[in-house]
This record gives structure tokens, C-alpha cells and sequence, in this order.
């Protein structure tokens, strides 16, 4: 079929011509939008947080800040709403320490395989509750987890829990002691306050808005 | 094990040690299916000893590696058939069988026993690098792309020295990208959006891009060597089938870029190039009823017998056709729109959509190849389906497309109620979880994969008796 003048559509050349080509450009397209997608994904600094210039992934300092999801009328979507001073541990973290924090919140959760049951950006596994907005979370911001654990903050009761999940069950399908130390749990708080603040296109879509208003229900069970 | 006599390529033997541990390794990938099958419904099983994180990461993981190995060993059995010339570099290559084997064996017995360690770099160089698939430690990483490079250079070396068939075109740059997109997931980043834009490199360019050419690549040797199908026919149909795969699933990547924090120009991009992503799939499962219809035309026009040389081998490849377009194709297509991706996204719809599509796209065809190289080892003319290759491949498909549907229904119920209802979080979530439904689809799915596992067995005891079956005459 290579030689003979044949049709084009039976033509092996032309077809592997065409395999080429469009391979390539698709090739050449990816290439150009990741260029500029990781200028968009790269992590804020400490003076874009303080003058207010909105980053897709902010600062690892917006953990010094109070978060918030909220509805935005132009895009028509959820997004993370950075507020006022809202300290962590009750303590300022400077851009390096903050920086830190979060160095050691990531890496703890790769070390747990955390992703092994939980989701985070919805990626992950099935068997836990997606953690992408878990600081933003109900449970940790009316009063349950905080004073089932005995704690006076959220962060502190997502320290206990961290590290002794064993001890606060909330279902018979329960998270496992997985040696998590203080200095380990207090880092992944911050890696998850950090995430809570990434703009994810609304992703998850009304966060636990009905839940809260059907407190805890819903007529489908 | 069978004697390898009849063998005539010194890389076809290689490639049946790459088979042998491909099945036992597919046979790990289902214990511990089951395992973690059994924990969504009883928690308490194994808690605290092989956690859910633990069997599940070695499900998936068991499962890569026993595709990896037989796709290694496809390659290796169909070389010196295609190019017409023994493998150039060999013994570097038996060297390397015996260097993965023993990291695959090590890595495991790190994940079980080890399982998790302290947040330490020396955790993600040694235990477990904790990212979704790719999990395997940092060393293992590198030990990896050692024992590819060796394979690539087996394979490169032969064609350059041999007949540069299409198939072996396509083979050979295909081998090439997937070998070198390893290497977007083997850094550490701080930036989780960041982290997970690369790791898609991974597994989206690998599952939707080069493993689909390297189906579509297969496909058509197993056709030529099953049917006799005409080699411009099936070369051409690849590049086709190439140009689509790659038009449609290389930008599809998009798809997965809608919520990980990346601008929201993927959205358009994802969901118009990804609803492209079945087409090519359609193509291919007419690319092969078609050359079967034709070829089976031609012989019952001049009166011949069935031009099936081989045909469990024939019977895996058209459950191919079909379970690739199916599970990678229609159940993909399901939940790929974001407006509809933003409501099932992380939901037991993605879980519905790999059980069928892995299956489908990859299992099937691999157990395809797996049979050609028994007929190799036979040596004999005709292989024809026993009982048990008719049950196994009943069971397997009912025990898979039965848990495909059950998580389907399960993904249904959790997007509704936990998602679309209830808006996610930590309460919105274990609501759904206890969902009748939702629980009793669970029960389903297990059910299912016992199915499957059933299944196995006869397929694994097939493989090992079918040559005694062909000798004493079906």
C-alpha cells in the first residue's frame, strides 16, 4: 500500500506522517500550558500575603491567618478567603519557620501514607474523608472534636487527635495509631491549614454547608 | 514450570520468567483486594496490625509491577519474532530480571513489615515515598530506572540491528516515553499542587497515553500471530489508532488539573480533549472484530478450518476490545466533565472506573500475550480453549464487571448524599459511608472479587495444564 498511488486514507505514510504530527503538537501544547501553569502553582511569598495579592498557593506565612471558604459571585465558585491575624499555636511563624513547618507537614504525610486511605485534592484513597479543606472542617470548628479531646483550640485538638486517634473514636471505622509524635502532628496541622488556603477551582462544592444546616443529617438515609 | 525447548529465541525463555512473575504477582494484587474489600466492611479486621493504607497500597502497587512485568515480557517474546533477530545484550538483560525481582521482592517486605516510618528524608529513600501508586522508595526509584535502561537498551540494540517493522516503530519510541516519564515522580516538593501536576506526568501519561499505544502495539502482533491478519491492515489501524491516542490522551491529562489548585483554563481543556479519549478505543475494538470477521471470511470462502491458531489467547484479545472500551472508555467518559468531576471527584466512582478500566485496557491483553507465549512453549500448531480457560475468563469477567458495578452504585451514593446533598467534610462522609446502599454495595463488591479470585485460580491452573490438554486432544 506504501507505493502503489492509492488512496490517502489507506496510505500507511500518511498515517504515521499524521500520528507524528498531531503527537507532537499535543507534544508542544502540554509543554507550553505547564510552563505557565507552574508560574501560577509556584507557593506565594511573604509580601504578596501582606500587600493582598491573591496566589493560587499562597505564602506558607497564611498559616498565621485566619481562613475561610466562601462563595465568590464572578467566578461562581468556593474560594479560600485569607482574613485577619489568626495565630497558630498561638504563635507567629516568620516566612522561614513557617517554611519549615510546612517542609515537615508535607514529609509527615508522606511518611504516614497518609494518601493510602485519605484524599487530598480529592486525590487519593477512599477509605477516609478527603482532608483538602479538613481545617475548614465542621467537626474541628463546632466544639465536638475540641471538647472530646479537651483541648481549648482546634489546632490543639487536632494534635491529640493526631497522635492518639485510637483514643477519640467517632466510628467504628477508625483511624490507627500510626506513631505520630507532637512535633510531627503540629507540623501537619500547618500543612493542612496551608492546604485549606489553596485555591481549588471550589473543589469540594458547598463544603459541609448542608450538613451544618441539617446538622449532621439528611433525608436520604 | 514447563521446559523451555521449544523456545526458539534465548529472549523468549527470558520473557516467560518475566510471565511466571507477573501471575504470581496478580495473584498478591487480589489477596490483598480482598483484604481491604473486607475492611470496608469490617473495620476491625487487621486494625492496627495491616492497616487499610497498607493492603491497599499493595493491591495497587502488586498490580503496576505485574503489569510492568508482563509488558516487559510481551516485549521480550515478540522482539526477535518482529525483528527477525535474537536480542542483542541479552545476558544484561537476565542480569536485570534478577535485580528488579529481588528490589520488587525487598520493597515488599518493607511495605508489609516496615509499612510507615518517622517524617524523615530517610523514610521516603527507604520505606515509603507515601505518593498515591508510586510509593515505592526513593531507591527502588533509581533502581528501577537501571533495570529499564538495561531493557530499552535490549530492545533499542535489536531493532537497530533487525527488521524495523511497524509494530517495532511504534514499540520503540513508545518504550522510550514511558520509560523516561518515570522520572516526574521521583522528586519531593513542599508545594502539594506541584507535587501532584507531576505525579499525573506519571500515571495519566502512562495509563491513558503509552500503555494504550502499547496495547494498541501488541494488539496487533497477537492478531498477525493468531489469525494470520494482514500486516498492512493491522499497521496501519496502529498508526491510526496512535494518532488518536495520542491527539486525545496526552492533552486529556487536563482532566485530572481541574481542582489541584492549577488555573482554570484545564477545564475546557480536560473535558474536550478526555471526551476524546474513548474514540480511539472504539477504533480499536472494530480494528479487531473486523480483522477477525475478515480473516475468518477468507478461510470459510476457500473452505479451511478456522484461521484461530490460538484461541484463549483470541478470547482475551476480544475481551480486550471490549473491556477497554468499556472501563477505560464509557466509565472514564462517566465522570470526566467537570461539572460533573467536581461532585464524583475522590468519590468510589474513580474506584468503579479503575477496577474495570485496569481490567479491561490491561489484564486482559496481558493474559492474551501470556497464552501466545504457552503456545510458544508448547510448540505446537493450535491451541484450542479448555473448560477451564471458558471458566476462567467467566469468572474473572463476571467477578470484575460485578465489582465494577458495585462501586458504581456505591459512587452514586456517595456523590448524591455525601457530595451534592450534603456538601463533603468529615460528618457528610461517614453519613454516606453508612448508607444501606452504600454498605450493601460494599458487600457486593467483596463478593465480586472472591468471583474473581475464584477465577484466577482456574486461569492460573489452566495455564499450567493447558499444554497436557493439547497434547491429549480437547
Amino acid at each position: 500500500m506504501d507505493d502503489k498511488k492509492t488512496s490517502v486514507w489507506t496510505s500507511i505514510r500518511f498515517w504515521r506522517r499524521s500520528a507524528a504530527w498531531v503527537t507532537g503538537m499535543a507534544v508542544v501544547l502540554l509543554m507550553i500550558l505547564t510552563f505557565d501553569t507552574m508560574k501560577q502553582v509556584r507557593m506565594g511569598t511573604d509580601e504578596e500575603l501582606k500587600h493582598g495579592i491573591k496566589r493560587r498557593v499562597p505564602s506558607p506565612t497564611v498559616i498565621n491567618y485566619h481562613i475561610s471558604y466562601r462563595y465568590d459571585e464572578n467566578r461562581g465558585v468556593e474560594v479560600p478567603v485569607i482574613g485577619k491575624k489568626e495565630l497558630l499555636f498561638g504563635k507567629e511563624y516568620s516566612p522561614k519557620e513557617a517554611q519549615e513547618l510546612l517542609h515537615l507537614g508535607k514529609l509527615t504525610f508522606q511518611a504516614k501514607d497518609c494518601i493510602d486511605c485519605h484524599t487530598i485534592l480529592g486525590n487519593g484513597s477512599y477509605y477516609a474523608p478527603d482532608l483538602t479543606k479538613a481545617w475548614l472542617d465542621p467537626k474541628w470548628n463546632d466544639g465536638t472534636m475540641i471538647s472530646m479531646t479537651d483541648s481549648k483550640t482546634k489546632e490543639e485538638a487536632m494534635v491529640k487527635f493526631l497522635m492518639n486517634p485510637k483514643d477519640y473514636r467517632t466510628h467504628e471505622r477508625m483511624m490507627p495509631n500510626l506513631g505520630i509524635t507532637k512535633k510531627e502532628a503540629m507540623a501537619l496541622v500547618a500543612f493542612l491549614k496551608h492546604t485549606s488556603a489553596i485555591d481549588t477551582n471550589g473543589f469540594p462544592r458547598n463544603f459541609s454547608q448542608a450538613s451544618r444546616r441539617l446538622e449532621g443529617g439528611t433525608n436520604a438515609r | 514450570m514447563l521446559a523451555k525447548t521449544n523456545l526458539k529465541y534465548e529472549s523468549q525463555k527470558l520473557a516467560i520468567n518475566y510471565f511466571t512473575v507477573a501471575v504470581v504477582l496478580f495473584g498478591a494484587q487480589l489477596l490483598m483486594g480482598l483484604i481491604a474489600a473486607a475492611q470496608y466492611l469490617f473495620p476491625s479486621f487487621l486494625y492496627g496490625v495491616f492497616d487499610f493504607n497498607i493492603s491497599r497500597m499493595v493491591h495497587i502497587n502488586a498490580m503496576v509491577v505485574w503489569m510492568l512485568y508482563a509488558m516487559i515480557g510481551s516485549v521480550y517474546y515478540l522482539l526477535p519474532e518482529e525483528s527477525g533477530k535474537e536480542v542483542v545484550g541479552l545476558k544484561f538483560g537476565k542480569i536485570a530480571f534478577w535485580v528488579l525481582t529481588l528490589a520488587v521482592t525487598v520493597v515488599v517486605l518493607v511495605y508489609i513489615f516496615v509499612q510507615i516510618g518517622p517524617a524523615d528524608m530517610k523514610t521516603i529513600w527507604f520505606i515509603n515515598e507515601g505518593r498515591e501508586y508510586i510509593e515505592a522508595p526513593r531507591w527502588a526509584d533509581i533502581g528501577i530506572v537501571a533495570v529499564v535502561l538495561v531493557f530499552y537498551y535490549n530492545v533499542f540494540a535489536t531493532y537497530q540491528k533487525g527488521k524495523k517493522t511497524g509494530i517495532l516503530n511504534v514499540l520503540v519510541a513508545d518504550l522510550f516515553a514511558l520509560a523516561g516519564l518515570y522520572l516526574c515522580g521521583m522528586f519531593f516538593t513542599d508545594n502539594v499542587s506541584i507535587d501532584q501536576y507531576w505525579w499525573w506526568w506519571v500515571i495519566h501519561l502512562w495509563v491513558e497515553a503509552t500503555w494504550e499505544v502499547f496495547v494498541g502495539a501488541i494488539a496487533g502482533f497477537a492478531l498477525i500471530k493468531i489469525i494470520n491478519a494482514k500486516r498492512e491492515i493491522v499497521e496501519m489501524w496502529l498508526w491510526i489508532e496512535v494518532l488518536m491516542l495520542f491527539g486525545s490522551g496526552i492533552m486529556g491529562l487536563g482532566h485530572h488539573y481541574f481542582w489541584i489548585g492549577t488555573p482554570e483554563y484545564w477545564w475546557e481543556i480536560g473535558a474536550l480533549f478526555s471526551s476524546l479519549e474513548p474514540v480511539p478505543l472504539v477504533a480499536m475494538f472494530v480494528h479487531v472484530l473486523y480483522d477477525w470477521g475478515r480473516e475468518k471470511g477468507h478461510s470459510d470462502a476457500k473452505g479451511e478450518k478456522s484461521p484461530l491458531r490460538n484461541s484463549p489467547a483470541m478470547a482475551w484479545l476480544a475481551l480486550n476490545a471490549i473491556g477497554n472500551f468499556l472501563g477505560a472508555g464509557i466509565w472514564g467518559f462517566f465522570h470526566t466533565l467537570p461539572q460533573v468531576n467536581i461532585y464524583t471527584h475522590g468519590t468510589q466512582f474513580t474506584a468503579a472506573h479503575g477496577h474495570l478500566a485496569f481490567f479491561g485496557a490491561y489484564a486482559t491483553i496481558l493474559t492474551g500475550m501470556i497464552y501466545i507465549a504457552i503456545q510458544g512453549l508448547v510448540g505446537i500448531e493450535r491451541v484450542k480453549m479448555t473448560t477451564k480457560t471458558k471458566l476462567s475468563i467467566a469468572f474473572i469477567s463476571l467477578g470484575v464487571l460485578g465489582m465494577t458495578v458495585a462501586l458504581t452504585i456505591a459512587g452514586y451514593e456517595q456523590t448524591l448524599v455525601e457530595r451534592a446533598d450534603l456538601g463533603g467534610g468529615w460528618d457528610a462522609y461517614f453519613i454516606a459511608q453508612n448508607l444501606p446502599w452504600y454498605v450493601q454495595a460494599q458487600g457486593w463488591r467483596f463478593a465480586m472479587g472472591v468471583v474473581t479470585f475464584i477465577g484466577y485460580i482456574l486461569l492460573v491452573w489452566d495455564m499450567l495444564t493447558i499444554n497436557k490438554a493439547q497434547k491429549e486432544g480437547v
